[in-house]
């Protein structure tokens, strides 16, 4: 479904949400390190401080944890703050202020909330090693107060980033580097995509992949290879994962008895733990065959090439489960496996599949 | 300082140079799968700083590390490997340019986190004094670190217990592309020290003897026990933030500001020093060259042939 005939990028669609709530709220400013500079966060915030000012679009101090306190102060009291981090690994001098205060304000005094927007940009490949490219959605997930938001198409960060910043608590939006690349169809207009509902790119009977965020991609990709031989795949884009829209995962779980979570995060109490636990006590839904989730090794991110190319999943960890789930003969696996295009680098983006998806 | 040391601190700045340089050139062929952060233009601060210390001391460094990691004594081979990825590197190929290590040269390791490690450095301080060593920590890190609360927090510890803790505060003039009249007001970021009540002096970077000499002092208060002691000293990247090519055309930064830093280029000056005491001449630059050159082909050659790391290396390699 087409929803526009004009094509950007995800980070031209990031960009018009910000610049859009700034138009039409003047509570909305953006703050962070680099917001004004040159490169503008990956091409994000081009252009927004000769629209709005330094006065509402501006850098900040290297001073993370004071800042975002700072920023919850300016929520309480009335504004609407989008504050930014290039890496999602420097965020976590904030922790405190985000975790004790931002999540907890609303509830702790039942009247006023904070409502704060944070981008944090998360990413894989070239190199970055252990403290340059981590991603820690099942952190924020874990915290109540907390919402988490991981956009996969330009569309949907547009509409998703609309709505966090209309959200009058606290958002984690979480955007990866790999994506700013990928374009979509985007209408020009100010529009929404609710908090809390999956997108479904792909609908078929066989199995359900579960996914968000980059490992849509992947998803995709494994999808147009498993359609190739007749196997439809039900995608299920999460969008949020916290809150987690169940409903439409038990719904889609319950047709395919198949079930496949795909989670760019460490193993063990991740999204991908919590959504097969959810459909593990759901006592309705008759799996096939046990669930499957395919996440980053319980290890941190190593920097040799080498290494990487075990580290990250892709279309061939997505195919290969698939197999299993669906119990193919090693031939039909194979045949699968074959149809992947060769030479696919695991540390830089993948240039031949960037979309419309 | 005789001329001898004279001339030999030089080919230690010299050498930095040669193998930045080495990276920058070799970086675009896409081997180097990591991101590097170079030093050139700053390499006179490491080298000034550790030609007071001792291998004995323990220096800890951030993303912009190659300058500390070498003029402390680092293996230039092991480093090279790093950043190819290579099993033989310092770190294995887990960490890349960003995190290099060599313990044996007592260079503790070097994270990218702004202002991560200082606290880090405090910490070994603080084992310095319990078990009465006299050994001397050292933090590098840039202007932007002081924004940060553990900066502050670490200070106070350290001023609190008389650590033997120096902390070296190369203020570049930018955190990125962010200049710092925009993060802080006008201020000396030595004066931040100041007001944790720990010693502290603000340096020009000029030329590596004249800073080598002015540090002695600030090592020699730590090391006697006499609790920490804080140094800004100016200095200037000439290269883009990371990677390895130049950054002056994207606007956040003047060509006539880049080309007043470029033309008193520290590692220059110092050359002229020398060639006017008549220490340096042309026959002794060449071979200097030619014997930095001849280095860094055997290290890029044996980086080159190094076997990758194995699967097998990283399964337990997180927990003790």
């Amino acid at each position: 479904m087409r929803n526009s005939d004009r094509k950007i990028k995800y980070s031209q669609a990031v960009n018009e949400a910000v610049s859009q709530c700034m138009e039409s709220d003047p509570a909305v400013f953006i703050i962070g390190e680099g917001v004004p500079d040159p490169k503008g966060i990956f091409g994000t915030t081009l252009g927004l401080k000769e629209k709005f000012g330094s006065a509402r679009v501006m850098d900040m101090p290297v001073s993370e944890n004071g800042v975002t306190g700072i920023m919850i102060g300016a929520a309480l009291a009335g504004m609407r703050p989008v504050m930014t981090h290039q890496r999602m690994d420097f965020m976590l001098y904030a922790m405190d202020q985000l975790l004790n205060n931002a999540a907890k304000w609303k509830y702790m005094f039942g009247g006023r909330s904070v409502p704060l927007v944070i981008r944090t940009i998360i990413g894989r490949g070239w190199g970055q090693g252990a403290q340059h490219s981590q991603n820690f959605q099942a952190l924020f997930a874990h915290i109540p107060g907390l919402k988490v938001v991981m956009p996969a198409t330009a569309y949907d960060a547009k509409g998703l980033l609309v709505s966090s910043i209309e959200d009058d608590g606290p958002v984690i939006f979480i955007e990866h580097r790999w994506l700013h690349d990928t374009v979509d169809y985007v209408p020009e207009e100010i529009y929404r995509v609710p908090l809390g509902k999956c997108g479904r790119p792909r609908s078929g009977d066989a199995l359900t992949i579960i996914s968000h965020s980059y490992m849509t991609i992947e998803a995709l990709k494994a999808a147009g290879i498993l359609e190739k031989e007749g196997i439809f795949a039900d995608l299920i884009d999460l969008r949020t994962v916290k809150p987690l829209d169940l409903a439409s995962i038990f719904r889609s779980v319950k047709r395919t008895g198949r079930l496949l979570v795909l989670d760019d995060d460490w193993k063990t109490g991740g999204v991908a733990a919590e959504i097969i636990a959810s459909v593990a006590e759901n006592g309705r839904l008759k799996l096939k065959k046990p669930p499957a989730r395919i996440t980053l090794p319980d290890v941190p991110t190593p920097t040799s090439p080498a290494l990487s190319k075990f580290y990250y999943p892709g279309t061939k960890e997505i195919i290969s489960k698939a197999a299993e789930l669906l119990g193919l003969n090693n031939g039909k696996k194979l045949k699968l496996l074959s149809r992947i295009p060769a030479n696919i680098l695991q540390d830089v983006p993948d240039r031949s599949f960037t979309g419309p998806f | 300082m005789t001329d001898k040391e004279r001339l030999d601190l030089y080919a230690r700045t010299l050498r930095v140079r040669k193998i930045e340089e080495a990276i920058a050139d070799l970086y675009p062929g896409q081997e180097m799968r990591c991101p590097v952060h170079l030093s050139i233009g700053q390499e006179v601060t490491a080298v000034a700083v550790c030609s007071n210390l001792k291998k004995s001391d323990y220096v800890f460094s951030n993303h912009r590390c190659h300058g500390h990691y070498l003029a402390k004594g680092g293996d230039l081979k092991r480093m090279l490997a790093e950043i190819y990825g290579k099993a033989a590197g310092c770190t294995g190929g887990f960490g890349g340019s960003m995190h290099l290590v060599d313990e044996a040269a007592g260079f503790m390791g070097a994270v990218p986190i702004v202002a991560g490690t200082i606290p880090i450095a405090v910490g070994a301080a603080f084992k310095f004094k319990m078990r009465k060593e006299k050994r001397v920590s050292v933090a590098f890190f840039g202007d932007a670190a002081v924004e940060e609360g553990v900066f502050h927090e670490a200070a106070n510890f350290a001023a609190l217990h008389k650590l033997p803790v120096l902390f070296v505060c190369e203020n570049n003039l930018y955190a990125v592309y962010t200049p710092l009249r925009e993060r802080q007001p006008e201020q000396q970021i030595c004066g931040l020290a100041r007001a944790h009540g720990i010693p502290s002096s603000q340096l020009h970077e000029g030329d590596l003897f004249d800073l080598s000499g002015k540090l002695r002092g600030a090592v020699a208060h730590v090391r006697s026990g006499k609790g920490p002691a804080f140094v800004e000293i100016f200095t200037y990247r000439w290269r883009e933030h990371c990677g390895p090519g130049y950054d002056n055309n994207i606007g956040y930064r003047t060509c006539e500001e880049f080309e007043s830093w470029k033309s008193r280029d520290p590692l220059e000056r110092t050359a002229a020093i020398l060639r006017k005491a008549g220490v340096l001449d042309a026959e002794t630059e060449q071979r200097l060259e030619k014997k930095i050159a001849a280095e860094i082909g055997e290290a890029v050659k044996f980086s080159k042939a190094a076997p990758f790391p194995t699967r097998k290396d990283y399964d337990k390699r997180a927990y003790a």
